[in-house]
């Protein structure tokens, strides 16, 4: 009995990727290797597995990888793919840089108000994302609330152009993504031994040294973990872009959407997917060792 | 025994009553439409006529709908694709033929406009007509002055393409479609060449031009600068007719000193036709086809034009539309102005993949 019920529970999450991850992933794939049509769904070959074995021999036989080769060629994806990793790298410093103030600053809170800061960090989750990032747009307009306040205040003179620019993106991905970066680097801090950075500061070490040698060292599987989880969204993040960017902001998300919509063309939308899954499976790997190797190390 | 079987009755009982009001409730139609494009009092009147609830959702670009469309399984009844789109969704097998027998009042329909539907929808056999309109020039007129000078008159899309006069413009806020079935014709027009050209070596100057003013363009947006023009965020949109004159009305109820005009360009602009049509995978098609019937209505038509400022595809609605409306050149344009008007065909894979490669290089400098 107890056999089974570890086996249910080791099979459930593979299952659960079967289902979610993988069978969407090969569906995409498949569409990558096809050719756009003016049929419902538009391309071709449908690889329709209920006409048998000869349909599917046929379907795979006029498989094509031109699409990859399209993609790769035409310097419109590149950039687009390096637009994204810039913007999700500068990003995901960025909340980083605020994110570990404020998880440090809660784990050296006393005990009582702990839950309470933890319950603001999670409470915008309680409000829809669309409406929390469409709000930015009526607080970064030219006549909306930060200027309007910085004007009164006699700050500017001229309301400051943010909205519709690329620093919209930055604040509203490290505003969206905060809490991804907060929640676990706190949870390695709360269980952070603060003895080693008395012992450190008895040993003469400086305040500043103990924080970087032993603090900061002791944080890094939290930061790692933190940084993956605004990364990895980032990169394909349209929704932001799209509400707060501007024309000129160019993401993969918006690249893969005009494939999509503007062309038509589902095989080359889906092979544009494909590459980037391809570009975001090697952060994860390398996340995958970073954690095998610090569980290893802790033990 | 006895007390078993009763409930089990009235159950029985109950879950009849309940499927039968079901029955008589379940009639309902699903509508896919623009945004800001019908008077939803239309909408609470067909209900109330015909007992058929009502969903009615929204999109604002064509495109959208073309993907959920070829997606298939919208679950909408009825879809209000363009005339270049409904060409192109037909070929691919999106739509079912009408059954014109249950829609007696196609007779309301204007011929002259059903025969240039014809271009899209050869005999008129997949879909009706419910709105049309032009690609336009929607400006703030005393900003407008100001910058250009008392004189100046708005008639022309040198506004737009002529780099010294959009420079001008440009800290005012020109607002452009992002649409490049829409920008593309208009810039192919105003180099003297055919709007309707599929050459890719067409579309490139088109591009260039484009991009020769790029700069002066605040934004790419199909529906924002609806607020925008009214608000008088802007000075100019390139933009469709109706939403302009919809911003023109907004800016006079708010009554903030915002006055916006629409104007066709004497080069020409694009006409365009938004049409009614069934999917194929429709599953309330007796519905649809009640629906249809009834937007062609002509004081049903009537009511929708005088409140969305386009001018429909209904002969029999003209004598009921608003004096602003009918009166206006801007909604329904003079003969003259008509001829300058041109009409673009469906594009091909190829031509659009030239179309969207040149919009992108436009939008994101890419």
């Amino acid at each position: 009995m107890g056999n089974f019920f570890k086996r249910v529970t080791i099979g459930l999450p593979y299952l659960w990727l079967c289902l979610l991850f993988l069978l969407p992933f090969l569906i995409v794939l498949r569409v990558s290797f096809s050719e756009p049509v003016l049929a419902m769904p538009p391309f071709a070959p449908q690889f329709d597995l209920s006409e048998g074995w000869q349909a599917f021999t046929d379907a795979v036989s006029r498989f094509t990888l031109y699409n990859f080769q399209f993609v790769l060629e035409d310097s419109l994806y590149t950039n687009a793919y390096l637009s994204s990793l810039r913007i999700a790298l500068i990003s995901t410093f960025l909340t980083l840089v605020i994110g570990f103030p404020l998880a440090y600053g809660m784990s050296r809170a006393p005990m009582t108000i702990r839950p309470m800061l933890l319950m603001l960090v999670i409470l915008p989750f309680w409000t829809s994302f669309l409406i929390r990032v469409y709000a930015w747009i009526g607080i970064l307009k030219p006549e909306g609330l930060m200027n309007q306040f910085l004007m009164g205040a006699g700050i500017i003179s001229t309301p400051l152009r943010i909205y519709n620019t690329e620093i919209a993106v930055y604040i509203g991905i490290v505003y969206s993504y905060l809490p991804f970066m907060v929640l676990p680097i706190y949870a390695t801090l709360e269980k952070m031994d603060y003895s080693y950075v008395e012992a450190a500061r008895d040993l003469g070490c400086s305040a500043l040294g103990a924080f970087w040698k032993i603090t900061a060292r002791l944080a890094l599987p939290g930061v790692l973990a933190g940084c993956f989880l605004v990364f990895i969204p980032a990169i394909g993040e349209f929704v932001i872009p799209e509400l707060l960017g501007g024309s000129r902001t160019l993401m993969i998300g918006k690249t893969l959407w005009s494939e999509f919509f503007n062309n038509r063309d589902w095989p080359v939308a889906s092979t544009v997917a494909i590459i980037l899954l391809a570009i975001l499976v090697v952060p994860i790997v390398l996340f995958q060792n970073a954690q095998a190797r610090a569980a290893e190390a802790g033990r | 025994m006895v007390r078993v079987k009763t409930l089990l009755t009235s159950v029985a009982l109950v879950s009849l009553a309940a499927s039968s009001t079901a029955i008589a409730q379940d009639r309902s139609v699903n509508v896919y439409n623009w945004s800001d494009y019908i008077d939803e009092e239309i909408l609470a009147d067909f209900t109330k006529e015909t007992g058929i609830e009502i969903t009615y959702d929204v999109f604002d670009s064509n495109e959208i709908l073309e993907t959920k469309l070829l997606a298939g399984k919208t679950g909408y009844d009825v879809v209000v694709p363009t005339g270049t789109f409904l060409a192109r969704q037909i070929q691919a097998g999106v739509f079912q033929k009408l059954d014109k027998s249950k829609l007696d009042n196609l007779k309301n329909m204007d011929p002259a406009i059903s025969e240039r539907l014809e271009k899209y929808d050869p005999g008129n056999e997949y879909a009706i007509n419910y709105m049309w309109g032009t690609t336009g020039i929607g400006y703030n007129v005393d900003k407008v002055k100001e910058i250009l000078g008392e004189d100046y008159t708005v008639d022309s899309w040198d506004m737009i393409f002529n780099p010294e006069i959009a420079g001008k413009l440009k800290d005012c806020g020109i607002y452009m479609l992002d649409a490049p079935t829409e920008i593309i014709p208009a810039s192919l027009n105003y180099l003297g060449m055919d709007p309707d050209s599929k050459k890719p070596e067409d579309i490139e100057k088109a591009q260039e031009l484009v991009l020769s003013i790029r700069p002066n363009i605040r934004k790419f947006h199909s529906s924002e600068y609806i607020n925008a023009l009214a608000n008088g965020d802007i000075c100019v949109a390139v933009g469709w007719s109706g939403d302009v004159l919809q911003a023109r009305d907004r800016a006079a109820e708010a009554d903030a000193g915002v006055t916006v005009e629409y104007a066709i360009p004497k080069e020409g602009a694009l006409m365009w036709f938004d049409n009614m049509a069934i999917p194929a995978d429709a599953e309330n098609v007796d519905e649809a086809h009640e629906f249809l019937n009834y937007i062609m209505r002509p004081d049903v038509m009537a009511k929708a034009s005088n409140y969305v400022y386009y001018a429909n595809g209904n002969a029999a609605s003209k004598p009921m539309l608003a004096e602003d409306v009918i009166g206006d050149p801007a909604i329904y344009p003079s003969e003259e102005t008509v001829q300058r008007l041109y009409t673009v065909s469906p594009n091909d894979q190829r031509t659009d993949r030239v179309y969207t490669r040149a919009w992108t290089k436009v939008v994101t400098g890419q």
